[in-house]
């Protein structure tokens, strides 16, 4: 690839860490401000889980523990979380046009074979998909939303997170 | 007198849209950066975080002291210690893995990663486990190690939060500090190039990258 072609220069740079840092900080603040909590997104996946429940397998879906709470008044995905869900969806994808960085891939295809690459995807998906729902939370609506309430809980979270990623990418690529 | 409170359609895509928009300029939809973190190669995660957690925690603390912001009405999460520490572990396991958290899959997805999209499903799956799996056995698990004294450090156990945002802060210098140190002993940040062009099968930079770095 000629790196001089227009296509792959108006690629932009990412923004300084320190900058998304400041830009994400004033967010989660306006956000705390406007609403009473943080920003999420395990939120919004387990509704939609609940919601493809009620339609695929209503019976099982309304008797189980977890997830009959959640159906009792019917449609679960209306609410808050998924609203914010959709909101980061179109500011990436606004993001990633604008700075000439949407490019439709199987991004980790090429390192590690294709089907290789979704099995790790699915895999790790899983995992932090159960993961989440035992923490009741992800590392935004956990970690980084409790960590600037100063809960504990997000800390402990945080700490795990860390050294259990540290760990596994030594062990397994994934991408 | 804040927070508003507001759970509405606007706040939630005003919110959302604002953090994807960040989260994509970051670098975050790329699981070559994200998971670079882990390599200790990109400290660009822990940086970004930091940064935000201390911005926020401290504007809070600030709203908090001059009266604007009643802490009553701003949700703290429960500090269940073990559901933290255990689904802290899957989901950084997940995301060594997968390449993604569950936030950034979206992020990623949405900047044209179909392996984002795997990623949402794994993501279904493993919250239908966990329902089939949910009973009381679970339920006494996430119940240990609760603190019975509060959820925030200042409540369980008394430490002043100007203090925690103070170490919070130096803790932030040290994640630069030392981010910095291992970035520039290593490979260094994935570039917004590399990551639109994916993960490569060498760990070092894509040939195509290294000869556009000098200008």
């Amino acid at each position: 690839m000629n790196p001089l072609t227009p296509s792959t220069s108006s690629i932009k740079p990412f923004w300084s860490p320190f900058l998304a840092g400041l830009a994400l900080g004033a967010v989660l603040l306006l956000t705390f401000i406007w609403t009473g909590h943080g920003l999420g997104a395990t939120g919004a996946t387990t509704r939609l889980s609940a919601w493809l429940g009620l339609e695929v397998a209503p019976a099982a879906t309304q008797a189980n523990a977890y997830l009959g709470p959640m159906v009792k008044s019917g449609n679960p995905l209306p609410s808050w979380i998924s609203w914010q869900v959709l909101g980061v969806a179109l500011g990436a994808l606004v993001a990633a046009f604008m700075a000439g960085r949407f490019r439709v891939q199987l991004d980790g295809a090429r390192s590690i074979g294709t089907f290789k690459r979704l099995l790790t995807a699915l895999f790790g998906g899983a995992l932090a998909g159960f993961g989440a729902r035992l923490a009741a939370g992800c590392t935004s609506g956990l970690g980084l939303s409790g960590a600037a309430t100063l809960g504990i809980a997000a800390f402990v979270f945080l700490g795990t997170f860390f050294v259990a990623g540290l760990v596994v990418s030594r062990l397994v690529r994934g991408v | 007198m804040f927070p508003l409170n507001d759970g509405g359609m606007v706040s939630g895509l005003v919110c959302g849209f604002l953090f994807g928009y960040v989260l994509e300029n970051a670098g975050f939809g790329s699981p070559c950066k994200l998971t670079a973190q882990f390599k200790l190669t990109d400290w660009s995660v822990l940086k970004v975080m930091f940064t935000a957690i201390v911005v926020a925690a401290a504007g809070l603390f600030a709203l908090k002291q001059i009266g604007w912001i009643n802490p009553d009405n701003v949700f703290v999460p429960t500090a269940l210690l073990m559901a933290a520490a255990v689904g802290g572990i899957l989901v950084g396991s997940g995301f060594a893995v997968g390449g993604y958290c569950p936030g950034t899959s979206v992020v990623g997805l949405f900047s044209g990663r179909l392996d984002a999209l795997v990623f949402l499903i794994g993501l279904l799956l493993g919250t239908f486990a966990f329902a089939g799996l949910y009973g009381p056995a679970l339920e006494a698990l996430m119940a240990l190690g609760e603190v019975e004294t509060g959820d925030t450090f200042s409540d369980a156990w008394n430490i002043p939060e100007w203090l925690m945002v103070a170490l919070l802060m130096a803790a932030l210098a040290g994640v630069f500090v030392a981010g910095s140190w291992f970035e520039r002993r290593s490979r260094g940040p994935v570039s917004a190039r590399e990551a639109v062009d994916g993960a490569q099968a060498s760990t070092g930079p894509s040939p195509a990258s290294s000869s556009i770095t000098a200008h």
